[in-house]
This record gives C-alpha cells, structure tokens and sequence, in this order.
C-alpha cells in the first residue's frame, strides 16, 4: 500500500479494534503487587502523624508507603518543586495522597487504605483565587512567601492613549469553570524490578521522560536505571502529566522497596480527585473602539486559580497573556497575569493550554463591540484581524509563513452560507418554543513551546539487512495517532511501502530525551526530526549506491521502493541497496534532530518572537435554545483550521472532531463542583462529558498552507480545533436569545417572552 | 456453571460465580479488550453482548451471565484473524484514536446492527448514546456504523453475525 492513497492508515487501528492491544492494566506479570493511594478528608491541614500501623498489618497487605519511605526527592515538579510524592508537612487539597498501601490484590489494598489514620490540625482553607491574594491571606505554600505563583504582562503602546482614541470603551468581567480531561482510561501504572537493578515503568502517561525524571529523582538513581516504555494510553489531552508521572513514581518506589513488580490502577473517582484540572479564570476585559470599528486598546486582567500546586501554570497563563487579544492587531495593551495558589483541586495542562479561557473572552468582546459601533460583526473582525505581515501585540512580525485568517473564515462563512443564517436568527423571538441561533468565533495559536521551553527532537531510523525499517521517534504516542503519522513520513520520504515499516516500541533508554509531546508539537516537531533522519539516509544509500547507478549523488532519487538515477538509465531495488551497503561496511542508519526556530521572550515588557510559526482557525454553529426549558441543542458544527499540511486525513479530520466535541462539553456541559474544596461530581454518571446524542454534524474543512519552517510543511492541530467551539456556541446563544453569556459552562434557564427590539445582524 | 463464551464451551466452578465479570474475564480468562473506566455502568468500556443485547459488565458478576450467549471483542474478528466487516469500517474510516472506548462501541454498534440495518445517523447516535468516548467526537464512528450497516442486509447478513 502507497502512504499516498491510504490515509485513514493507522499502525495501532487493528490491535485497538480486537481487543488486543495491551494498555497498562492489560498488562500481567508474575508475582505482581497491587497498590491503593490514601487520601485523607482535609482540605487544608498541618500533618502532626499518619498512622499505617493498623493498616500493616491487615490480611494481605505487604507494605504501606508513606514520605518516610523516598529515598531520594519527595518534592518535584517542572517549574516549581512542590508536588509531592506524598503529602510530607501540609495537606494542600482533598486529592493530595499521604500514603500509598501494597498488597497482594487490589482489593485487600483498598480495603487496608481506609485503616491508615491522619492526625493533623487543620487549617482554613483558600478556596478563592482574590483571596488569596489579599494581605494576610492563609498561605498554601508558607516557604514560597506569598499565593502569588506567577504574574506574566504585555506592555505595548501607550494605554492612556489608546483609550483616549476611543469612541467607546466596552467593559466586561467573565468567568471559566475547572473541568476535568476525563480520558476514558484512568491513570495507571506497573513498575518492574529488572535483574540487573533498572526499574522498568509502564504506564498511562504522557511523557516518558519527565516521567523518568520524576521518578529517578524520587528513587535518587540515575536516569539511566529507570526504562519507560511507551504502553497505548487511553487519552490524555495534557492530562496525564504530573500526576500521572506521580502514579508511576510511587509504584517504582514501591517495586524497588519490595523487589517485585507493583501495579496501581486509579478508580475514576481517585483520578477525578487528584489529577489536576483545567485553570478556570476570571478576566476583566476593557477595550476601546472608534467609531469606524478599530481597536485602539485593549486592558486586561487574568486571575487563574492553579489550586493547591504549581504545575504549569506559568507557562498555561503564559499563553493566555501572548494570546489575550485574540488574532487581532491591537496597538495598545496592557495585560496583567497571575496565576495564584488556592486550597482547590490543581490545576495544569490541558489540551488548549489557556487559550480556550481568552477565546471565550476575546471573541464576545469582538462582538460587543461590533454591536456597539454598528458594524457586522464578520466586518468588524476584518478591520482588526492579523494579515499577511501584521505585527501581533507582542510585537511579532507574522511574515515567515502563510497568514490564513482570512482564508479559514472565508471557508466557513461559505461553507455555513453563514450572512443568510445570521438574518434569521431568533434574537429572543420566534413563533414556536425554539429560539435559533448561529455564531461563529476564530483563532490564531501560537504553535509547540514557544518561548515558554528548549524545543527540539529526535528521530532514528534503522534499515535492517533484509531492508525492514525500524523507526524510532522521541514524541509519544498519546492516542492521536503520532506514531502512525511518523511512519507515513518516513515512507513518503524516503520512497518506500509503509509495509516496510515498523514502529519501534517507545523506550526512553533508546531515543534521546526529546521533551514532551505537548503543545500539539507531535507532528511539527516529531515529524521534522523523521524526515531530516529520513534525508540522511537517503544521502547515505545515495553514496553507496550512485556509482553502480552511473549518476551523481545529488541525482539519486527515491520511489516505489526503488533507487533511481537519472531518467532512462539503471534502477536498483531499495533491498538491493541495503544489501550492497552492508556488504560494503556501511549501515543505513540515520539520526535526524529537529531544533525549533528561535524564539524571544522579554519578560518585562511582554514583548518578543513568542512562537516560530502560528496556525488560523474558525468555527461556527448553529443552535436551538428551548425558551420552555433552556436546553440548548447543537444543529451543526463547522470548522476550518489551517493545519500546513495534512499528513493523514482521517486522522486530522478526527482532532477536529474530537476538539470541537471536547469544546461543546465546556461550553454546555461540563464543571467540577466542589463544596468546602471536596469535588462532588467525581464519576462520569455525575461529570458528564458529551454523548453522542449531545453533538451535532460536524463539518471539517482542512485548509493546507505548507510551512517554510517545517521540514513537513505540517503544523499543528490538536489543540487550535478545541479552543474556539466555547466562545462560537456563546455567540450563537447570543443570536439566538438576545443576551449574553458571560460565564462558562453555559446554563440557561427559562427564557422570558419579552425583549428590546434589536438588530440580530449585528 | 457453564460460559458460553465465543463459542466456547467453558465450565466454571461455582464459586466464581460471585466474582465480578470484568475482572474475572479481564484476570482469569486475560480477555483484556474489555476494560474498565468507571465501575458503576456509565461509560459502555466494559460493554459485552449477551444473547446479542449490549450489557454493561463492571457491574455485573459470573452468575448473570452463565446459560446465556456471550460475545466479547475478541470474538468479533474470524479465527484466522480477518476482521469482521464492522471492524474493518471501524479501521477504514478513522474511528480509532486512542482506542480505549473501541471494543464497547464495536459490540454496542453490531447489536445495533443486527437489529437495525438501516440506520439513519440519529438513530446510531441514540444507539451509541451510553457508549462515552472522549476522543473523536463520534463522528468518525458513527460513519463507520453508517459503512458497516449494508454487511448486515439480505444475503450478506449471515456473514455478519459471529
Ligand atoms: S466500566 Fe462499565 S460502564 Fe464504565
Ligand atoms: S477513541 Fe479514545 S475514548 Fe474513544
């Protein structure tokens, strides 16, 4: 089969739909222990003692754990060390573990959990992100001096001015809730002893390095005697970071303790009660307008709850601050961040990274103000939005790759035939109990770490006598098909049959460390290092091979598994190429490495090359909202995004839909509650994602502008397709009620009869 | 106690039959495919069909199923390993991504099948409504529902069943 013609190809797709592919807990192993975490029911609390006498010594239990028991760092975390292994001075959050019960099943573990006692003294609670940043507030973190985690800013302009060339000036306070990633596999993890003294880990997470690291650090060995194998995951979507590195830590901990393997599965109700969450946000948003419909100035303020540790919040907020007017060109801002510490659940990465909490900000803005100037708001988001060489407000020049605002709104204004739709709309009238309604909302996003982290990766590829391939990547596969877009690459590129093709089962011994797959940077960054590996090699082959060929090297060319000199002269077989060259002492084997462009951050000022490239999306939908019952109903969903290039379509066409899915539930559905900082909805019965039943038609629009600076030409889209569902849903409630929906998730009650007369074109 | 397990015959001690069927399948039989995401019967990862009817099993134990006609996962495929047509359209038309809702849809989309071979899309969402999965939105499985329903009309209808 040609990479070409199959594109819903997937190298995992058949062991997944028979059941035989091994996830973490599929996985056995002889004499395996089982683990169960503890938790206590504080909030906030002085930890005086945790008593695991009785717990030890209930039936089958082989060893309880607590911080006593780290040998090397109970402490870490990618930015500030402050998670815990297991809670050591302070209780933090309902979810922080104090101990950790091994036993020789599941349930005899569980079971002894609820023996281990907690003697504390507890203390009051910071459950409110301004509170916590009062004078005298409780602090979470007393050595950190403050709740403040992190403050971030862009200064650009004058604001002062800005404002005075104003005609209006729109002023709006909006609120975000916490929501859970609800990968439908729970953290896991097994560890395993190895005889000669490495401790194997296999788990669900999404990064195999800063796993290792974390758990090295907890066990005080160095990297190289911890192994983390690359095991299917069950989703993640940024989810399965800290937390679920913490999973693994302390089943390595317990494994190398007791010298057998330890295996741990979360319940849903562990997992929804630990794992950190999305930041939700309060933003008080002011901007100016002219009369003729120009932004002259935008002041914003973004509180970011980051709960009881730090995580990344600093790099989440970072984005919203870099990406805070959304894709429009604001010469004047002034936007003040700051990420706090509270007593709530934590809060860290999650697909979107901060962006979904400033587009459901920036594109009602877009429209208020539309309103308020009389102008369509299509008409307005045109004068102001980011063009072919704009400069954003972080003073980027957008000039090294294609802009494509334009484009991707272009598409979907077409493809909805959205200007007819939006003269019918309800705007809080209708004959029957429907009110209908569409809106729409974009985005442009800045692609992989930016400046927020050191970006680059690594690619091996390794041809085997009998020319076989083995591939070898330093991203990993999260379940968005990373390892089949690899193996497509590396086929197209270097001519050959996927068949040939064999993806090497991620180990984090083999491949140097390429930092993590995040920040949809899988396929940009994962994929520039394959096909620069895959370009070696050809160099290499090329060298062997361009005598016998009677050409150049620079003549050689790769297709349909053959070696091609110049037209109309010799062939030679890609295996016969192999062959000569282990024949004559040479391996066919290449190591690429992609290092992102540079990038420049002022943290001062705000200003600077934020990202190395950027991506363009737009969205519209189309709703009903019954005016008995409030209940919204999605009619269709539309979205085009400007990926670069689209390495296999079915598999972009599912993050589209798989985004715009997991947008609708922020936008409808989905919020943690807690009350006093205990979560209450902690299964999928009470926290409810979106059904089936839930989503509409979904209409997927791949817009292909090749980046320069990708060796693919391949961007990024996993996250841009989940960013700006929220904030089109609220338009479209807007045109369909006739008010506006300044917190998410979205709820409506019954809506009353009578309303002002309006202009639903507006 | 006697399994009818993907055609199997198997003869369990009755003393099984208080475990729960998940783990007794996931642990003593290693039939891993079906999984386990949230213990009370709200997701559909654990799905099996019995007598052709989708249950729910992190909520059931041995006993409930014992007599009856037991489809898991690994029964869908032939025993040469060629996909069942269902599976196929499942791989073909992007409907995999992390894979882990899988096994329960495929069994929850073939009962559905079997009753309805003509399907409109709403009807095969309502069909999959208590089948969560969070990565695809549905969209793509709901199509490969859509290209799988003609293997289950008229003549070829025999082949579809397992
Ligand atoms: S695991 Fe059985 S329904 Fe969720
Ligand atoms: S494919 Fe991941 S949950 Fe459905």
């Amino acid at each position: 089969m040609s990479a070409e013609k199959n594109k819903a190809w997937r190298n995992d797709a058949h062991a997944k739909v028979t059941g035989r592919a091994k996830f973490t807990d599929d996985l056995k192993f002889a004499r395996c222990l089982h683990a169960a975490p503890v938790y206590s029911d504080y909030v906030h609390a002085k930890i005086i003692r945790v008593v695991t006498e009785d717990a030890a010594k209930a039936p089958g239990v082989v060893k309880v754990l607590t911080a006593c028991d780290v040998p090397g760092t109970n402490r870490f975390g990618q930015i500030i060390r402050d998670f815990r292994i297991f809670a050591d001075d302070k209780i933090r959050y309902h979810g922080d573990v104090v101990a950790m019960v091994v036993g020789e099943t599941r349930d005899l573990a569980i079971r002894a959990a609820a023996l281990v006692r907690v003697e504390a003294t507890p203390l009051h609670a910071v459950l409110d992100p301004e509170e916590a940043l009062r004078p005298g507030a409780v602090l979470v973190h007393e050595q950190h001096g403050s709740n403040l985690v992190n403050t971030h800013r862009v200064r650009r302009g004058d604001i002062d001015d800005g404002f005075r060339q104003a005609d209006f000036v729109i002023e709006e306070n909006f609120r975000t809730q916490t929501i859970e990633h609800a990968y439908m596999e729970p953290e896991v993890a097994v560890s395993v002893p190895r005889p000669d003294g490495v401790i194997e880990v296999c788990g669900s997470m999404q990064h195999p390095f800063s796993t290792r690291r974390f758990v090295a650090a907890c066990l005080g060995v160095p990297l190289s005697e911890v192994e983390v194998i690359g095991t299917p995951m069950g989703g993640g979507f940024g989810g399965k970071d800290d937390t679920a590195a913490i999973v693994c830590a302390r089943t390595a901990l317990a494994a190398k303790l007791l010298g057998r393997p330890v295996k741990m599965v979360y319940r849903r109700d562990w997992s929804i009660r630990e794992s950190y969450k999305r930041h939700p946000y309060r933003v008080n948003y002011k901007m100016g307008v002219t009369k003729d419909g120009h932004i002259t100035a935008v002041q914003c303020k973004i509180l970011a709850d980051g709960g009881a540790y730090c995580s990344v919040t600093p790099w989440v907020t970072w984005r919203s601050t870099v990406q805070c007017c959304g894709p429009y060109v604001v010469e004047n801002v002034h936007c003040d961040t700051q990420g706090v510490y509270t007593n709530n659940i934590v809060a860290g990465a999650m697909r979107g990274f901060g962006s979904p909490q400033m587009n459901f900000v920036v594109e009602q803005m877009v429209e208020i103000a539309a309103k308020k100037v009389g102008l369509f708001s299509i008409e307005f988001r045109r004068r102001n939005m980011v063009r072919q060489g704009s400069v954003t407000i972080t003073g980027q020049k957008l000039d090294t790759h294609k802009v494509a605002m334009d484009e991707v709104l272009d598409a979907v204004l077409k493809e909805t035939g959205y200007e007819e739709k939006l003269a019918k709309c309800s705007h809080g009238k209708s004959a029957t109990d429907e009110l209908y309604g569409i809106g729409l909302a974009m985005s442009y996003r800045g692609v992989s770490l930016g400046a927020e982290g050191v970006d680059f990766c690594a690619a091996i590829i390794n041809v085997q006598p009998d020319g076989s391939i083995l591939l070898e990547v330093g991203v990993h596969e999260n379940g968005q098909g990373a390892e089949s877009a690899m193996s497509l690459l590396a086929a197209q590129e270097l001519g050959v049959s996927l068949g040939r093709i064999r993806y090497r089962r991620a180990s984090t011994s083999t491949v140097p460390d390429s930092g993590t797959t995040v920040a949809s940077r899988g396929t940009i960054m994962g994929g520039g290092a394959v096909t620069l590996a895959a370009r070696e090699l050809k160099q290499k082959i090329a060298e062997a091979v361009c005598e016998k060929l009677q050409c150049a090297i620079a003549d050689v060319r790769f297709a349909n598994d053959r070696i091609l000199g110049r037209t109309d002269g010799e062939t030679i077989s890609f295996d016969e190429a192999i062959r000569q060259m282990f024949q004559t002492q040479r391996f066919p084997h290449a190591f690429g490495v992609f290092r992102a462009p540079r990038v420049s951050w002022d943290e001062h000022t705000g200003q600077g090359d934020a990202y190395f490239t950027w991506v363009y999306g737009c969205q519209a939908v189309e709703l009903t909202v019954n005016k008995k019952t409030g209940k919204v109903k999605l009619l269709h969903a539309t979205a085009a995004h400007d990926v670069g290039r689209a390495v296999n379509r079915e598999m972009v066409r599912g993050q589209f839909f798989g985004g715009m899915a997991m947008a609708a539930g922020y936008g409808l559905h989905e919020e943690i509650n807690s009350k006093d900082g205990r979560i209450t909805n902690l299964n999928l019965n009470t926290y409810r994602i979106p059904r089936a039943m839930d989503l509409p038609e979904m209409t997927a629009l791949i817009v292909e502008n090749p980046d320069p600076q990708s060796p693919t030409g391949a961007k990024a889209l996993g996250e841009p397709t989940t960013e700006i569902l929220a904030p089109a849903i609220a338009n479209a409630i807007y045109h369909a009620t006739g008010k506006r929906e300044f917190a998410l998730p979205i709820k409506l009650s019954a809506q009353p009869e009578e309303l002002p007369e309006e202009e639903c074109r507006l | 106690m006697r399994l009818h397990l993907n055609g199997r015959e198997l003869e369990v001690a009755e003393a099984v039959g208080e475990r729960r069927l998940v783990e007794f399948l996931r642990d003593e039989l290693d039939l891993t495919g079906a999984k386990n995401a949230c213990d009370i019967g709200a997701c559909g990862a654990c799905t099996i069909l019995l007598d052709d009817e989708p249950m729910k099993i992190c909520i059931k134990r041995v006993k409930d199923v014992a007599g009856h006609r037991i489809l898991t996962i690994e029964g869908m495929a032939a025993p040469d390993g060629t996909l069942h047509p269902l599976q196929q359209a499942f791989v073909e038309c992007g409907a995999i991504q992390c894979g882990f809702c899988t096994p329960g849809m495929v069994l929850v989309a073939h009962a559905f099948l079997l009753k309805n071979p003509r399907p409109t899309r709403d009807q095969i969402r309502k069909a999959i409504n208590g089948n969560l999965c969070r990565c695809t939105g549905y969209h793509q499985i709901i199509d490969a529902i859509e290209e799988a329903a003609v293997h289950y009309l008229g003549a070829t209808a025999a082949a579809a069943r397992v």
